[in-house]
């Protein structure tokens, strides 16, 4: 995570980041614009029975089975059923090396931004409710607070939890 | 079309062609007095010097020479086929092969090899042998070999895109010199007005006089290359008149083309052995997009027949069905595509069995069977490597040495034999030997050495042999360049875990061991029975389903203890797929069971609905499901919404797991 932070502050070339912000329960987060392929709509997610609850679920995204991840287990939030306003981000993250095409659930999707780096900030290491390996910064954007994930730190730890674990979490 | 790089259109050519000439070079071991095998051989070779040179590969062409001219001496009977030839002949092709990858990097090594051909043909010139008059002792090719001592009047137009393809009249000519001195002459009445000229197009054709000692095949094979859609007229020189005209005096060369069945003395495209049927080389990943389209296709069509049937549109439902028996021949077309016979695999062993049997000492028959049957390629490519581990091990570990097997009452002779067969909705692919078996005192006394198990470990025979594939495992006293080193049979199982198969070993003491690898037929396209656990939706192949029965009311309440069904007096354990699952919805009144086999195991499978079939393409589950090992992919439904595709052989596995554990669970409740 500090490693990300310090490759964000060496590139002076981009100055600002292109992000998406949505809401999950109180909290808003910001993904990279550049790496989201389309939001939807919600639609029929079908259940993967044993799997982890933070990817629990398939969708269909234009004839591609997709994995359907929720973002609000990772960061400890209270899981709701979806109502009119929620929304599927589709994006593309890399893992193991890989190009893999994910979906994540949000309450609301806000709008695209630009988020000047030189307003976020390294996420206390005292003091946070979430993993800090978990946050990539913490940006300070018109009076609010937007917590910018580390997507691929998330995405990677699911690939990592043995199963044991992952039964426990269930339970 | 797509403009491809022509040179790596010759990589690919000469990686077919060296395979050929190995297995001729591997056959031509077998039997040495085999004329066609020798020049089936001298083609590929012949092949390869032509277009390598035609491609820029001049390393190539230049070592290649060399052998070609051996094995011409050979088929013309001037040297005996040995088995020093062959060996040094098969050393050949690797070293051409490294040659074709990186041709700077290898030129040198080609040297000791040529050497050794030189001793063992008798040639320190390699020139000679187009001086050498005929040999009586070739009988079938004695006609081919009577040399025209005149020589030959060739006329020849290169096919319309024959210079787009990288044809090099100018090396041809060259090559035409090399035969006898030659007087060519240009023709270029054909050539356009500039205004209509198309500089990719060869208009021009050529007219040459060979004076010579060479034979017509000689001549034809100058033109192998380029003789699809050619015009080639050959046809003997009569005293010193150049006249191009006389078709009269062609006597020989007709009984030449009869015996060679050629067409006439016309050459448009004459039928060579080498080129085999019509066949088009397609890039893989141009199949793996065809299938990808036809998949959503089967998608899209499930999805229409459904807003079809709702309409009752009696017009659009006619037009519904035939898109349906359309895009269904059209799936099994492209699938038919992909599979390809397991005996272009089974081949590449011959040569790993001849130089180890050579290395070990060992007197060893490779035997095969089933080379018809058909995989999907990219299975067979991942085969390669472990088939390869398993061929060594039962050489150098199975096969005892030859005193060893007469001492045991054996042939001198030891077995490898490799077979694939169908066995139901898997592939199996055996490797069996006759040689001492597996030693089962030694692998459990390495395992308890190793911690793999403890002395007290109550296990069996089969058990014990299962632990060869374990990462590490070695009984072999000494490490040999071959095996020992306990590496090879961990590829084998983890390449089986990747490909969803499973390996079995069955040994006997002096008889020998057998290992089997089964494999799913993974095709991307599946027909399925759709099947409804809670309110969740699932597939099962129907390829392993045998038959559907309810779950009879007495079962189903006499809960957990006896999960058993009898089938027609036989016992089935039976799965309750929403205890698997953890299904919460209240479960339907009657429950219905699938029974599914593996072949050997049958299993019962509990749902709450059977659905019906669909055909199901296989979706692969992302790595972030890649743990989950119930489902084998999952896949599109008609109306848009995703199901799983259930792993029937890994169902098996869970269900023996679950057993264990409610089985703990109530004596955890009792205790």
């Amino acid at each position: 995570m500090t490693r990300t932070v310090t490759e964000m502050d060496d590139t002076p070339a981009a100055e600002v980041m292109r992000a998406l912000t949505l809401e999950l329960g109180d909290e808003i987060f910001a993904i990279e614009a550049t790496s989201v392929r389309e939001i939807q709509d919600i639609v029929p997610v079908t259940e993967v029975p044993n799997a982890q609850a933070f990817v629990s679920g398939l969708i269909n995204v234009r004839g591609r089975v997709v994995p359907l991840a929720d973002l609000r287990v990772k960061f400890g939030m209270e899981r709701r059923a979806p109502n009119a306003d929620t929304r599927i981000v589709v994006f593309e993250i890399t893992l193991e090396n890989e190009p893999v095409i994910v979906g994540i659930l949000a309450d609301r999707v806000h709008t695209v931004t630009d988020i000047a780096l030189s307003m976020v900030e390294q996420p206390p290491n005292v003091g946070m409710r979430w993993r800090p390996e978990f946050v990539r910064g913490i940006a300070k954007h018109d009076e609010k607070f937007i917590i910018i994930p580390n997507l691929g730190a998330i995405f990677s730890s699911t690939l990592t939890q043995p199963k044991e674990l992952e039964t426990e979490v269930r339970n | 079309m797509t403009q491809t790089d022509p040179s790596e259109t010759f990589r690919q050519e000469a990686q077919d062609v060296l395979e050929q000439l190995e297995q001729s070079l591997l056959d031509l071991g077998a039997s040495l007095d085999d004329l066609d095998l020798i020049d089936s051989a001298f083609r590929a070779l012949h092949t390869i010097k032509g277009s390598g040179a035609m491609f820029g590969f001049t390393e190539v062409a230049e070592f290649v020479h060399e052998f070609e001219t051996a094995f011409d001496r050979v088929r013309k009977g001037d040297t005996a086929p040995s088995d020093a030839l062959v060996s040094v002949s098969l050393d050949a092709k690797d070293h051409i092969a490294l040659l074709i990858a990186e041709p700077a990097a290898h030129a040198a090594a080609g040297t000791p090899i040529l050497t050794r051909l030189r001793v063992i043909v008798g040639t320190d010139t390699p020139e000679t042998q187009l001086a050498k008059s005929d040999d009586p002792i070739t009988t079938t090719l004695e006609t081919d070999a009577r040399p025209h001592h005149n020589g030959w009047t060739i006329r020849f137009k290169l096919p319309k895109d024959a210079l787009s393809l990288g044809a090099n009249p100018a090396l041809l000519l060259d090559e035409l010199r090399e035969l006898g001195a030659c007087t060519v002459r240009a023709n270029v009445d054909d050539i356009p007005t500039l205004e209509t000229l198309d500089p990719e197009v060869c208009f021009m054709s050529w007219d040459v006089t060979l004076h010579g000692d060479c034979t017509r095949s000689a001549v034809e094979e100058v033109f192998l290359f380029v003789q699809e859609g050619m015009e080639l007229e050959i046809a003997p020189l009569v005293t010193t008149v150049k006249d191009l005209d006389v078709e009269e005096n062609i006597e020989t060369a007709e009984v030449i083309d009869e015996k060679f069945n050629l067409p006439s003395k016309k050459v448009d495209t004459p039928n060579l052995p080498a080129r085999g049927s019509s066949s088009l080389r397609v890039a893989a990943e141009r199949l793996d997009e065809l299938l990808d389209h036809v998949g959503e296709l089967v998608i899209a069509q499930a999805r229409l027949s459904q807003i079809s049937e709702d309409s009752r549109d009696s017009s659009l439902m006619g037009v519904t069905e035939e898109i349906e028996r359309l895009s269904a021949g059209l799936r099994d077309i492209t699938m038919g595509i992909r599979m390809v016979p397991i005996g272009t695999l089974f081949n590449r062993f011959r040569r790993l069995v001849h130089d180890l049997s050579s290395e070990l000492g060992k007197n060893i028959e490779f035997a095969t069977s089933g080379e018809q049957t058909e995989l999907d390629k990219t299975v067979i490519e991942s085969l390669a490597d472990p088939l390869v581990h398993i061929i060594r091990n039962a050489i150098d570990h199975g096969l005892e040495n030859p005193e060893d097997r007469i001492a045991a009452g054996k042939q001198e002779q030891g077995t490898v034999r490799l077979a694939a067969a169908h066995e139901g909705a898997e592939v199996a692919i055996s490797v069996s030997d006759d040689g001492a078996g597996l030693n089962v005192d030694r692998i459990r006394q390495k395992a308890e050495e190793t911690g793999l198990i403890t002395s007290e470990s109550l296990i069996t025979d089969s058990e014990l042999n299962r632990l060869i594939f374990h990462p590490g495992f070695s009984t072999a006293k000494e490490i040999t360049s071959v095996s020992g080193r306990g590496v090879g049979m961990d590829v084998v199982s983890r390449t089986m875990d990747a490909l969803r198969g499973r390996i079995d070993v069955s040994s006997r003491p002096n008889n020998g061991t057998t290992v089997t690898l089964r494999l799913p037929l993974t095709l991307a396209i599946i027909d399925g029975m759709l099947v409804r656990v809670g309110c969740n939706r699932y597939s099962i192949p129907l390829s392993a389903v045998e038959e559907c029965v309810e779950l009879p009311a007495e079962v189903a309440e006499n809960a957990r203890g006896r999960n058993f069904l009898s089938i027609r007096g036989e016992l089935v354990p039976f799965l309750r797929l929403r205890e698997l699952f953890g299904t919460k919805e209240p479960e339907e009144l009657h429950q219905k069971v699938v029974i599914v086999s593996t072949g050997e195991q049958r299993m019962g499978l509990v749902v709450d609905q059977i659905l019906g079939n669909t055909q199901t393409v296989i979706k692969s589950l992302s790595r972030l499901h890649a743990n989950i090992e119930t489902f084998a992919g999952a896949t599109i439904m008609g109306d848009g919404a995703v199901a799983l595709i259930l792993d029937v052989v890994q169902l098996m596995r869970s269900a023996q797991h679950l057993e264990n554990r409610l089985r703990d669970e109530k004596k955890g409740q009792a205790a």
